[in-house]
């Protein structure tokens, strides 16, 4: 009797000594060995994404839950889309092939978490970068894929022609979104009343408001043609010419691991430096043996700008001929001859009139 | 003397400290306190380290902020221009009162349905089994999409609504009301509420009293109704009618002014109703069936008729058997009604869980707090059962 309960105290006493020890000497390695594993994940991650993503050799990508044009599944079941293409373009630099993605759908709620908790490697989900998103939620923003703005998307029949007209509507609106705030911002700024109807996700609100909940959708532009395609009858809907806010919207990756961070920021400033410089997918092959030394450094033929990137030289060309340069993945997935039909407008390139602008490659 | 004697005893073999069952009891106790709260401890102390290192801000400072963006439904005043804190209030008396409405509501149709299972009447008996076997078998997500979805879709537009006389309107917005506006004196009103109900416990202890005494009784049911409508109703006409009416007019997108009750309250608290009725009824069906029929014959041979019989001999023994699993259908009540968000219902979940923390992006203490609550409102809940069960349980004699 007296030997078992000897040993087992003998056993909790040297526990509780080693913890108390451990607590007392190394207070930064026992972080590292607490329980919460969950928990250390992220810190694990820190510095250490592009290691992980090449051990895993697939590219975890938060997307949208469904929305034409950037994120949303086609009839065979793939992802599609602008924000689709910012991470097949990145699978292509790191892994060497833009299939190697594996897509994430998240609410509007759930995407800073699931990329703050390590879920997901990046976040590309028509994401709204702001000040405080980029400065208190442990997150940094790489880089602008679209410019957009809010909008209203009203019932033909209310025979609405400006967004100052909306005094006293219901609006259907996404939760979780910067765009809930704009809308209390404007309203009140022009001392409007609304009534606003919080759905969690779009298709939602988009049902909201074809059943008649409420009398206006607001969303970034973009997103209202694309959900005005949705609708079983996209006459019986207009867009109102205004818009109420900036919504650059770009990937995110979380903070503290500057390599992922420039990996990401450099894989989309490739693809658009490349429209800017003639390369496409079509063209990668010939254009590696072109004169120009702009785009020797970006196919990586001359010099090492890969390396930097702590990837192999051929990286951009691999995003660019996977996937295509920005002006490719532009049409391809919300251009004219896209069910959405945007104009490039503010998204064309600084020479061409817009404001699409990348740091040079060098 | 025996007391003695054990003392001495253990004076004589007292045994070494660390055989002595007394301090072997505390030494494991203050040994398993330390090791959970050494584990508690890290698990905070990992996260909040975690979060530093990783840029997330912490802390409770986002409550004062403004928080800059409306709520569709608020029993508080509430715009943009408030506090986060605020909004914690604002999702969290949304959740109050849809648990509180659903609660009584499906007391009152749990209840009927329950009795109705147990009628004589064939036709009666099989519909409440109907009802119990398909709406408790449907998971209430379901049930609670559907009612959105059907009361919506059925509702016309505000342009059409379906009037009730010239001051009650139906529509795709939701009922909306007159709003009583209180003027001066309606104050001596509610005073006279509040002497009717004070008039009402006293005839009625003074009534039970006198039956215990001579045996006869004494009308207090009709008089508490008369004495609780009566009498504010008379110091209401004398005060000359001290209330107004604000009616909701039509304007270009809805009715503006007036009280509204949303759609989205109405699904969920019908939802939330219809789903616990049925299982409220099925527990009000086992506590009556588990009073034995010798109870009924007992009353019968005192002469009791039908209606006291049930009243002041099955139901009281009902009760004792009914209250344990009714208290766990409320708390199920309470939580369920967190489903609102999927439909869009601003409670606690959808406005604090919801938009403030994505808004703030503080996950750790706003999904802390939001558990708290339902925390403190279930176990409130159990807390006055347990009372009211104390009070119903049988005493002895």
């Amino acid at each position: 009797m007296k030997g078992p309960v000897v040993i087992v105290i003998a056993v909790i006493a040297a526990l509780v000594g080693y913890f108390a020890a451990g607590a007392i000497n190394k207070p930064a390695e026992m972080k590292a060995a607490a329980p919460a594993a969950k928990k250390a994940e992220p810190a694990k991650a820190s510095g250490g994404t592009l290691a992980a993503v090449k051990a895993k050799g697939v590219l975890s990508c938060g997307v949208s839950t469904g929305l034409p044009g950037f994120s949303a599944p086609d009839k065979s079941n793939k992802w599609s889309g602008l924000d689709v293409d910012v991470c097949r373009a990145v699978a292509a630099a790191v892994l060497g092939s833009a299939d190697k993605v594996k897509f994430t759908p998240l609410t509007a709620k759930e995407r800073f978490t699931a990329l703050q908790s390590g879920e997901i490697d990046i976040l590309s989900r028509n994401t709204t970068w702001t000040h405080t998103r980029d400065t208190s939620l442990g997150l940094n923003f790489a880089g602008v894929s679209y410019y957009d703005g809010q909008g209203f998307m009203v019932s033909t029949k209310l025979g609405v022609k400006s967004a100052k007209e909306l005094s006293g509507a219901a609006v259907c609106i996404q939760a979780g979104t910067t765009t809930e705030l704009n809308l209390a911002d404007y309203f009140r700024f022009n001392n409007l009343k609304y009534k606003s109807v919080v759905f969690d996700t779009s298709d939602q609100s988009v049902k909201g408001f074809e059943s008649g909940r409420c009398d206006v959708l607001t969303s970034d532009q973009s997103q209202l043609y694309a959900l005005r395609t949705k609708l079983a009858d996209p006459t019986k809907a207009v867009v109102l010419p205004e818009i109420i806010s900036k919504e650059p919207l770009g990937p995110v990756v979380r903070q503290g691991d500057d390599q992922w961070f420039n990996i990401v920021k450099w894989t989309l400033n490739a693809l658009i430096n490349a429209e800017e410089l003639g390369i496409n997918a079509g063209n990668v092959a010939s254009m590696k043996s072109s004169k120009n030394p702009s785009v020797q450094r970006v196919l990586g033929t001359a010099s090492d700008m890969g390396k930097k990137l702590g990837l192999g030289n051929d990286w951009a060309a691999n995003a660019i001929g996977q996937v295509g340069n920005y002006s490719e993945i532009f049409e391809r997935n919300v251009g004219k001859g896209t069910p959405l039909n945007i104009a490039r407008g503010v998204n064309a390139l600084w020479s061409k009139g817009g404001i699409m602008y990348a740091p040079p490659i060098r | 003397m025996s007391d003695q004697a054990d003392k001495a005893g253990t004076t004589v073999a007292k045994p070494p400290p660390w055989n002595d069952p007394f301090v072997r009891s505390i030494f494991f106790q203050v040994v398993a306190i330390g090791l959970l709260g050494y584990f508690f401890y890290s698990i905070f102390d990992n996260t909040l380290s975690n979060m530093a290192k990783s840029g997330v801000s912490t802390g409770f400072a986002f409550l004062t902020r403004e928080a800059g963006f409306g709520i569709l439904m608020s029993l508080i005043e509430y715009d943009e221009t408030h506090t986060y804190g605020r909004t914690f209030f604002v999702g969290l008396l949304n959740t109050a009162i849809v648990a509180f409405c659903g609660i009584i509501l499906a007391t009152i149709l749990g209840f009927v349905i329950g009795i109705a299972r147990l009628s004589n009447n064939w036709l009666v008996s099989k519909l409440a089994t109907v009802y119990i076997e398909i709406i408790r078998n449907i998971p209430l997500l379901l049930q609670i999409i559907f009612w959105s979805v059907a009361v919506l879709q059925a509702l016309p537009d505000p342009q059409n609504s379906i009037k009730y006389g010239e001051s009650f309107f139906l529509n795709n917005r939701g009922l909306f009301l007159p709003k009583p506006i209180f003027e001066d004196g309606f104050g001596l009103v509610t005073i006279a509420f509040l002497v009717a109900i004070a008039a009402i416990v006293y005839i009625k202890r003074w009534a039970r009293q006198r039956q215990e005494q001579s045996g006869d009784q004494f009308p207090v049911f009709l008089t508490s109704v008369a004495l609780i409508t009566g009498l504010p109703l008379l110091v209401f006409l004398a005060m000359g009618m001290p209330i107004s009416w604000e009616y909701s007019a039509l304007e270009r997108f809805s009715f503006v002014g007036g009280s509204n009750i949303i759609p989205e309250f109405m699904a969920l608290l019908w939802a939330l109703t219809m789903y616990t009725a049925a299982f409220i009824a099925e527990i009000v069906r086992s506590g009556i069936q588990a009073v034995s029929h010798g109870q009924t014959e007992a009353a019968r041979a005192l002469g009791l008729r039908n209606g006291p019989t049930l009243r002041l001999v099955i139901i009281p023994q009902a009760m004792r058997v009914i209250i344990p699993p009714l208290t766990s259908q409320y708390l199920n009540l309470t939580k369920n009604s967190s489903l609102a968000t999927a439909i869009g219902y601003p409670d606690l979940v959808s406005v604090f869980m919801g938009t403030t923390l994505n808004q703030t992006g503080q996950a750790v203490e706003i999904v802390a707090m939001t558990m708290a609550v339902y925390l403190t409102f279930s176990l409130g809940i159990s807390a006055i059962m347990n009372w009211y069960n104390k009070r119903v349980a049988l005493v002895e004699r």
